[in-house]
């Protein structure tokens, strides 16, 4: 009961962290809780395939690029924004369909690698395709008619909703059928096959709706920049940073994704921006030590903890 | 034109066969995917830069040092790091040598910066003109060694009695520990040999293309392409691997424009890695 209360407060504690900075937040405060938001949405979508399912996509950022894509041809076409974002989450859903379909066949290695091409090939497709995509050149997107701090606003509460949709979204998958099926997957896939789980079925599912977040916020992302090119929004740091992001704070938990996007954040703001030579290596000395010495993230310590007095 | 195409495509994929015969060995043996595998082609196009511009070292007589070096900073990081990491779940060891790829990569940048290296040496070998066909001979020496160092791998792997250890913990690991092999050692070698190879490649491929730590990526993708073309784990197949690699991107230059010949490729692994994953001459090899 004691633990129930705690989570709910934390919870709620957390969303009143969120109206406060919307309100009394400045421009930039606003958009490092714009990026944390993101984080949160990718980390959380990632998770639900990546974690639950025990399933290492690769192909977060190819989404995301793709979802930025998306929304941005059709507000260039004239379709209001928000609607926009929409048709960029269901682009990405029905991408994620068809790819999964053939990638989702594979298991471990070559499901990571395999997942790891279809980032690099929408890659290829936004830069050759220039008659669509302008190439390299990139896309310039409408600009909004908006003060400073009004459009901070705006799309802080875009992501920061998109963020609370993804929360939402993974605990229902987590305490539904699905996220039981996804459990078994990843423990013994060929048991749960053979005991009438439609594995298949459950695995696309889990990639549509990981892809469709991951393409909300690209869209949404692209919005906010108003100016997107392939090298920016395929970034393999996209892919990247959400799963050291999960398993942070716990693969395959509901709260994990966020704790460990909060946590990564702050660390960035704190120290790397200090360093900005050697950021990279720093990066990758915390995700070493991290594999290697906290596998389960940090809410996993904290059960074990428990369990083990 | 076809003839043309054909040879320079081969010239490319022995290159690529040497790029990738490292990385087969590593994911084969360790059931590692080692995504440093490009940064350490990349540190060894480095080390023959400074053996060419420090030394006036000529890229094919310092291939033997760099591959030395690289390989011995390889078996460093296989003891002091990736041999906690064996046997952990897969998204563990891609995690590792994604973060070890970060580090090494700062390293290259902060070193050498963004700016393309160029190696040339004051001796070439010209171009030779054989029944219409153009041959860039220093072309054609790299491609040449890089295939001399892949089959100097494949004869280790057969008639040495050191590196036999490696296939035989492939075959099986716990058997290969209950006949006194060291397994950890055998690990270290494993990993010592792959990224010798791959800073032998790195040196072969500065006396071609520029160098760049920007390449990285394109190095590790095409790694991942010939392994699943040729096979995993087999010396073999990833020679051939390479090879059709190189001649699969030459015609898809020619067909669909260069600028998609990487698509091509990238497509080309999908497709397989759905409809024949064991590669295309189906059985696991082990040398």
């Amino acid at each position: 009961m004691t633990a129930r209360l705690f989570r709910g407060l934390a919870w709620a504690a957390t969303l009143g962290a969120t109206a406060a900075l919307f309100f009394l937040g400045d421009a930039y405060a606003l958009r490092i809780g714009m990026t944390l938001a993101m984080f949160i949405a990718l980390a959380s979508g990632w998770n639900i395939i990546g974690g639950m399912a025990g399933y290492p996509s690769f192909a977060t950022a190819g989404f995301f690029g793709l979802g930025a894509y998306a929304g941005a041809l059709t507000q260039l076409r004239g379709v209001p924004m928000p609607l926009a974002w929409i048709v960029a989450a269901g682009v990405a859903a029905i991408v994620a369909l068809a790819v999964g379909w053939i990638v989702l066949r594979l298991r471990g290695h070559y499901f990571a690698i395999a997942s790891l091409a279809v980032m690099m090939v929408l890659r290829e497709l936004a830069t050759n395709w220039t008659m669509l995509t302008g190439g390299g050149m990139g896309l310039n997107l409408p600009v909004l008619q908006l003060g400073i701090i009004a459009q901070a606003r705006l799309f802080f509460a875009a992501q920061a909703g998109l963020a609370i949709i993804a929360v939402i979204i993974s605990a229902l998958v987590a305490s539904s059928g699905l996220g039981f099926a996804l459990r078994c997957i990843r423990q013994n896939e060929t048991a749960a096959g053979m005991l009438g789980l439609d594995a298949r079925r459950a695995k696309s599912i889990a990639f549509a709706i990981s892809a469709a977040l991951a393409g909300a916020a690209g869209a949404i992302y692209a919005s906010a920049i108003s100016y997107i090119d392939p090298t920016d929004v395929f970034d393999l740091l996209n892919t990247v940073q959400p799963i050291i992001m999960a398993m942070l704070g716990g693969v395959g938990t509901v709260a994990g994704p966020v704790i460990g996007a909060a946590l990564f954040v702050v660390l960035e703001q704190s120290i790397w921006t200090n360093f900005l030579s050697v950021h990279a290596a720093l990066l990758g000395a915390l995700v070493v030590a991290l594999a290697l010495f906290l596998p389960q993230g940090m809410l996993g310590q904290l059960h074990r903890r428990k369990v083990k007095p | 034109m076809i003839g043309q195409v054909l040879t320079n495509g081969l010239l490319l994929g022995g290159l690529y066969a040497c790029v990738a015969a490292g990385f087969s060995l590593v994911w084969g043996v360790l059931n590692v995917i080692n995504l440093l595998h490009g940064t350490l082609v990349v540190l060894g196009g480095y080390l023959a830069w400074m053996a060419w511009a420090f030394l006036g070292l000529h890229p094919l007589l310092a291939l033997p040092f760099v591959a030395l070096v690289v390989g011995l900073f390889g078996a460093g990081l296989q003891a002091g790091v990736l041999n906690r990491a064996v046997g952990a779940p897969v998204l563990v060891t891609l995690v590792v040598t994604f973060g070890l790829d970060l580090i090494v990569g700062n390293g290259l940048l902060l070193g050498f910066g963004a700016d393309y290296r160029t190696i040339r040496p004051s001796l070439t070998l010209g171009t030779a003109q054989i029944a219409g066909i153009y041959v860039p001979l220093d072309r054609a020496a790299a491609a040449s060694a890089a295939l001399a160092m892949t089959g100097g791998l494949y004869l280790m792997l057969r008639r040495s009695w050191l590196v036999r250890a490696i296939v035989a913990v492939r075959m099986d690991r716990d058997a290969a520990r209950l006949m006194g092999v060291m397994v950890s050692r055998a690990y270290i070698v494993t990993f010592a040999l792959s990224a010798a190879l791959a800073g032998a490649a790195g040196d072969l491929l500065g006396l071609v293309f520029p160098i760049s730590p920007l390449q990285s990526g394109d190095y590790l993708a095409i790694s991942f392409t010939v392994c699943v073309l040729g096979g995993l784990g087999s010396v073999v197949g990833a020679a051939a691997g390479g090879l059709l690699l190189g001649l699969v991107e030459s015609i898809a230059g020619l067909l669909l424009g260069p600028q998609n010949a990487s698509l091509a490729s990238f497509v080309l692994l999908i497709a397989l890695l759905a409809f024949r994953p064991d590669g295309l001459f189906g059985r696991k090899g082990y040398a």
